[in-house]
């Protein structure tokens, strides 16, 4: 066979077809994949529920509040966690947009008294061997058990009690503002809730 | 029609004699832009070896039917469709590999090693050839990424494929994770790859 002369027609019919089967092709996929895309997402929010807060016995994806915050694009998100009836922690996710990279996203997990509990990144798109040590436990573990009424949340340059990671103030920085962001966000519902 | 191939020289020529980064300097952004560690550099040519094997299969397929003036746009949505269709499958069914190589995955419509083999190779030979072409070129790219990655990472933090080699707060030289050290260590690779290989090439 061939090949096809650079007719008009054939030029035109041939994209056609490709154009068409592919975006046929992309629709399938993307029905099939559509609810496993959804749930690997809820999975990884669960996930990273069940490690910053207490132990737990209901299900706080079930009712998460989100809260408008100007300072955030997509809204605040805030998980409540009960244990036998009694509330036992909340997580509320801060993100900030002044990473060296942009977007920086974490989940943290406060105490009713307002410690925090645990941290953990759900996005982010740092240097790697720089910024993307914000997720090892050396950088999360100054964290722990602090509570941002008396330690503050700004890196040691800034004057705050934050050691920021070498060679990565910028990621440090969002990261503070991000943990800063779901701490004010926690002082305001921690009554109404 | 094309003569007979010898196809273990076919496969050889990707690694060695016409290895796509430091032969071809070909696909220089996502060499230069993702391999800052061993893995992040595989992984990226793992990726890239999937679109290029199943791009030459299908452009190999349908050569005929593609008159030559449409053929770039036509290589490029082919392209462009499994690259999409990678991406979602990889979100949908491996999250784990997707977060580490997600941000990589849409670069590889922009690597020019695939629409560089399917315009110079599979457009022109037979599927079997063509598959066995891109296994070649893939595995040269993989090879390249990942000694490049390593080198960095090496370099830039001290360790491979995350491993330590050196103590936590050893002064390393964070100038090769950054962009400027992508460009140093890819010119100093080129140049122990090409001397190498240049006694068996002749």
């Amino acid at each position: 066979m061939g090949k096809k002369k650079d007719t008009f027609f054939n030029m035109v019919i041939s994209l056609l077809v490709i154009t068409v089967v592919s975006g046929f092709l992309l629709g399938y996929v993307n029905d099939l994949t559509m609810a496993p895309k959804a749930k690997a997402r809820l999975q990884k929010k669960v996930n990273a529920l069940k490690i910053v807060l207490p132990k737990f016995d209901n299900n706080p994806v079930e009712n998460v509040k989100r809260v408008k915050s100007e300072k955030v694009k997509d809204s605040i998100e805030i998980y409540t966690a009960y244990a036998n009836k009694n509330k036992v922690g909340i997580a509320v996710t801060g993100s900030s947009e002044k990473g060296f990279n942009g977007l920086v996203k974490l989940m943290i997990g406060f105490k009713p008294n307002g410690d925090i509990q645990d941290i953990q990144i759900l996005d982010q798109k740092e240097t790697p061997g720089l910024g993307t040590k914000m997720t090892k436990e050396k950088f999360l573990k100054q964290f722990r058990g602090k509570n941002p009424s008396t330690y503050k949340l700004k890196v040691k340059k800034d004057g705050g009690d934050i050691d920021a990671l070498t060679g990565a103030t910028i990621s440090s920085r969002a990261f503070a503002e991000s943990v800063q962001i779901a701490y004010d966000e926690f002082v305001k519902t921690i009554d109404s809730i | 029609m094309v003569s007979k191939i010898n196809q273990k020289e076919n496969f050889i020529k990707g690694i060695v004699k016409e290895n796509p980064t430091f032969v071809l300097l070909l696909g220089m952004c996502p060499t230069l832009g993702v391999t800052t560690s061993a893995f992040n550099g595989f992984g990226m040519g793992v990726a890239t070896l999937f679109v290029l094997v199943m791009s030459n299969i299908v452009v190999s397929l349908v050569k005929n039917q593609i008159p030559s003036k449409v053929r770039i746009p036509a290589f490029i949505i082919i392209i462009a469709t499994f690259v999409t269709v990678v991406e979602m499958v990889l979100e949908a069914f491996v999250p784990f590999l997707y977060e580490q190589l997600g941000i990589f995955i849409p670069l590889i419509v922009v690597n020019c090693i695939i629409l560089g083999r399917a315009e110079a190779f599979a457009s022109k030979n037979d599927v079997f050839s063509s598959i066995i072409d891109a296994f070649g070129m893939g595995l040269g790219f993989v090879i390249a990424l990942t000694i490049l990655g390593a080198t960095r990472e090496l370099l830039g933090n001290g360790s491979v494929f995350d491993f330590k080699l050196t103590s936590e707060n050893a002064n390393t030289f964070i100038i090769f994770i950054l962009p400027p050290g992508a460009f140093i260590a890819l010119a100093y690779l080129t140049v122990i790859f090409n001397k190498l290989t240049s006694k068996i090439t002749g």
